[in-house]
């Protein structure tokens, strides 16, 4: 049974007394490449290359694919972007991080037409950038595809300055821009491609409860 | 009927007060003696002559004070009042229903005049006069949303309708509890409800949008929701938690009458005609344990609610620091005897 | 509470646009203003059509967006009619006294699309004309294709092209010219949104077209008329008001539960909106389900039923009502 954690600010205090591992998140399926589809754009980073490779290996599909790399963060390994041409599709580019990525995805949005189809497969928080920077370009929700490889990391929003963590691991966390200690909520925004962090010691200062890791 | 303006603070020296009258025009929300829940939907029209359901829109004695709030939280946080591109129509459809139902019902506050689209809109107690052209934002200091809810009590959310859902695109929220409209901004009706627990399986959100998704034009409704709040504060955001928080472990016997409040939402929603959009409104109101047990009926009542209040709900609305501290000193204001049917006081 | 907010209006206009479809200008009794309304909007009109109460439900044309004095309707005799736009054709003249529902809206215009693709098929031009007339009063980008059986049932054709130039493609089948729904899909910018209203068979077949295009489900939007074809009568109990009656050939489950005088709720009286779901509580025959808001399992499942456009074929039914 899906047991929702509480998540309102004011319960706060319960969380910290029992933490409460949270159990609900973005629902991340398994790549399928849509036959109709006129265009395949897919986008992975690090592990999220193996979802490619057994999604599209001797698909159609792959003659009306690009495919945008990225390796992931501090990672050397050059297995997935090997494996990745060795699918041959119509385009692959690597690039050398996950920004540089998100602009070669705007560029390649920006002329795309009706009929593409997007793919996004690797950590959590590279699919929540990914997805949100697509859906500002236009695209519809229900034209994206998601899956899930790599690290439970996520990206967690400030709700107090706003600053992004990424690569997050457990709760709570560090606020990489102002510093406060943040219980990661239960609360996603695809706008914004990330998780809603909120101060975990407001009402007892200094009462900070150990790190739980994000399940698989 | 001339209303009169309170000099009052929801902030620092917490200055906020309820007059006799305000007291007796408060929407206590609790009809029964012990806690039901209840989504309590009903139309919204007009209720009891100096009530705050009397008209659609409420402006009370607290209305200058609120809005000089709403500013200094605007200046502090710009991000609290936000409009995606295509709720352009909708914010204008706000502007109408807000300014005719002001001016409708409080003629010697507000004022407007319409010639085609040229609107002439008058705020004596903030003294504002402005000329404009309807449809034409550029015609206005700010965009129309925020123009107007800028002098508007509540907390003001405009919901795109499509895809069988509700979109939350565009609002003014500055007397929040505790819900954050830059982090919901753009989500749909099941997403921003995402954390409220156990109702999803109950199937109330399901129900509740299927409900709002045929919501007619002239037929607005509403409901209350209630929490309790530390301090007269009308930000009450997670924005700000960081700061509020710490006033929930304040509480002591000697303070409960004076630091603790009943906070209720009075919300309404009406479909609004140019853009199918509905907004969605949430007026706070606040009020002080010592005001409240001036109507003997609501202390009984009231106490009777939060000491039968279920943990979990006690837990969910925050109130565990200080809800036996409360409850306790509400014991002295309830010798017992019955009260009587029905949510006004006696 | 059925149907909501209702003015009483009169007819103050009424025009032949084409030998099948009539325009009817209604303004308040009371001379008070109507509404304004989002493309896409229809309304219910409820008017005394001698031996029953008639109520269709009918799109409110462009030319009235801003509501104000008067809101138009254009109505198609339709030859299946079971009284109700033959009525309105013979017997509605300037004068005639009638109720209209306040606007409700279960087609709008995607206000976060980039880019509108707008369909019709004969009479279906009366919501997508009006969804033309609110995109290009935005100045939002937009191409109106219009297909008709011959240029004299194009009731709107000539007002169309004044209005929207080289954006609006007309098509007229007497002339050999189709819509190919495929070449107007081609080459859509992302944000691109479809909207098609008309006949059964041609909603179906664009939408088949936009999708094998790829084209995602959320980026597809349709109306379809639901015109009730009435059937077999059958006897009708309604088990919270104690009533025993009959639902004629010619008459719909909610029009003898109207009539019956129980005040049943309803919104579009076409199957789409959902509002005058009901349970049922005995059907002896089988259920004949023609809405489209119930889900395939829930219509077998048999536990409820839309009575705008739905019946029984058998003895009995008996409702919760």
């Amino acid at each position: 049974m899906r047991r929702p954690s509480p998540d309102r600010l004011t319960s706060l205090r319960d969380m910290t007394m029992q933490p409460t591992p949270i159990r609900s998140r973005p629902l991340y399926g398994t790549l399928a490449p849509v036959r109709q589809a006129t265009r395949h754009i897919v986008l992975a980073e690090g592990e999220g290359a193996s979802a490619v490779t057994d999604a599209f290996r001797g698909h159609d599909a792959l003659a009306r694919t690009s495919i945008l790399f990225s390796p992931a963060p501090r990672s050397a390994d050059r297995r997935p972007a090997t494996d990745l041409a060795s699918l041959s599709c119509e385009a692959l580019h690597v690039a050398s991080g996950v920004e540089d990525l998100l602009a070669e995805l705007a560029t390649t949005l920006s002329s795309a037409t009706m009929g593409t189809r997007l793919y996004i497969s690797g950590s959590e928080d590279f699919i929540g950038r990914a997805r949100s920077e697509a859906l500002q370009r236009g695209i519809d929700a229900d034209a994206i595809q998601t899956e899930h490889r790599g690290a439970p990391t996520r990206r967690v929003q400030c709700v107090h300055c706003k600053g992004f963590t990424d690569g997050v691991a457990a709760s709570p966390t560090v606020c990489s821009q102002c510093g406060l200690y943040l219980l990661v909520r239960d609360h996603y925004s695809r706008r914004l491609g990330a998780f809603m962090g909120v101060c975990i010691d407001a009402e007892a200062p200094g009462e900070i409860p150990p790190a739980e890791a994000f399940g698989a | 009927m001339t209303l009169s303006f309170n000099a009052e603070t929801f902030r620092d020296d917490y200055t906020f007060a309820n007059s006799p009258t305000a007291i007796r025009a408060f929407p206590f929300p609790f009809e029964r003696d012990d806690y039901t829940y209840t989504v309590n939907i009903e139309q919204h029209v007009p209720g009891p002559v100096q009530s705050a359901t009397e008209f659609p829109i409420h402006i009370d004695e607290h209305y200058v004070a609120e809005m000089q709030d709403r500013a200094i939280t605007l200046a502090q946080d710009p991000l609290r009042c936000q409009s995606l591109p295509h709720m352009m129509t909708a914010e204008w459809d706000l502007v109408e229903l807000l300014m005719t139902s002001m001016s409708t019902h409080y003629p010697e506050t507000f004022t407007l005049t319409r010639d085609g689209n040229r609107w002439h809109w008058i705020n004596r107690p903030l003294g504002l006069d402005q000329t404009f052209t309807f449809g034409d934002a550029s015609t206005l200091p700010q965009g129309p949303m925020e123009y107007i809810t800028r002098q508007c009590q509540g907390d003001f959310c405009l919901l795109d309708q499509r895809d069988d859902n509700l979109w939350m695109d565009a609002g003014m929220v500055t007397t929040q509890a505790d819900w954050s409209l830059d982090f919901d901004l753009g989500m749909n009706f099941m997403e921003w409800h995402a954390p409220v627990p156990l109702a999803h399986d109950l199937g109330v959100f399901e129900r509740a949008l299927k409900f709002l998704l045929n919501l007619q034009q002239g037929r607005p409704v509403r409901r209350l929701n209630w929490t309790m709040t530390i301090n007269p504060r009308l930000d009450t955001s997670p924005e700000n938690y960081h700061r509020w928080g710490i006033d929930k472990a304040s509480v002591t016997p000697e303070n409960v009458g004076d630091k603790v409040h009943l906070r209720v939402e009075l919300q309404a929603l009406w479909r609004l005609p140019r853009s199918n959009a509905i907004v969605f409104s949430i007026r706070c109101y606040l009020i002080k344990m010592d005001e409240l047990v001036t109507q003997k009926k609501w202390a009984r009542r009231f106490h009777r609610v939060l000491a039968s209040l279920p943990q979990p709900i006690a837990d969910y609305k925050g109130l565990a620091r200080f809800r036996d501290t409360t409850v306790a000193w509400l014991s002295r204001h309830d010798d017992g005897l019955p009260t009587s049917p029905g949510f006004a006081p006696d | 509470m059925s149907g909501g907010v209702q003015y009483p209006v009169r007819v103050i206009e009424t025009e032949a646009l084409s030998p099948t479809v009539k325009r009817l200008r209604l303004a308040r009794r009371d001379g008070q203003a109507l509404p304004p309304y989002s493309a896409g909007s229809h309304t219910v009109l409820t008017l005394d059509g001698g031996t029953r109460l008639i109520r269709n439900a009918y799109s409110l044309l462009g030319s009235t967006l801003a509501g104000g004095a008067a809101y138009e309707v254009a109505v198609l005799r339709s030859p299946q009619s079971r009284g109700g736009s033959a009525f309105i054709h013979d017997h509605l003249t300037v004068g005639t006294a009638l109720n209209l529902s306040a606007p409700i809206n279960l087609f709008p215009v995607n206000r976060t699309a980039r880019r509108h693709i707008l369909v019709a098929g004969g009479i279906g031009i009366t919501p997508i004309a009006a969804m033309a007339a609110e995109l290009a009063a935005l100045d939002l980008p937009f191409e109106l294709h219009y297909a008709m059986r011959d240029t004299a049932s194009g009731a709107f054709a000539a007002e169309l092209t004044a209005r929207h130039g080289d954006r609006l493609h007309l098509y007229v089948s007497e002339r050999q010219e189709r819509l190919s729904v495929r070449d107007i899909l081609d080459r859509q910018p992302l944000g691109t949104h479809l909207y098609v209203c008309g006949p059964e068979r041609m909603i179906e077949g664009v939408l088949a077209d936009a999708r094998t295009a790829g084209w995602p489900e959320s980026a597809l939007h349709a109306e379809r008329f639901l015109a009730p074809d009435g059937g077999e009568p059958f006897a009708l109990r309604l088990a919270r008001s104690g009533i025993s009656t009959v639902v004629g050939e010619h008459e719909t489950l909610l029009e003898a539960i109207e009539a019956a005088g129980v005040d049943a709720p309803y919104l579009c009286r076409g199957g789409a909106c959902g509002q005058c779901e009901t349970r049922v509580l005995v059907a002896d025959g089988d259920l004949l389900h023609a809405d489209h808001y119930l889900t395939d399992s829930q219509k077998s499942c048999g536990q409820t039923i839309m009575t705008c456009v739905s019946r029984l074929r058998g003895r009995e039914l008996v409702l919760d009502l």
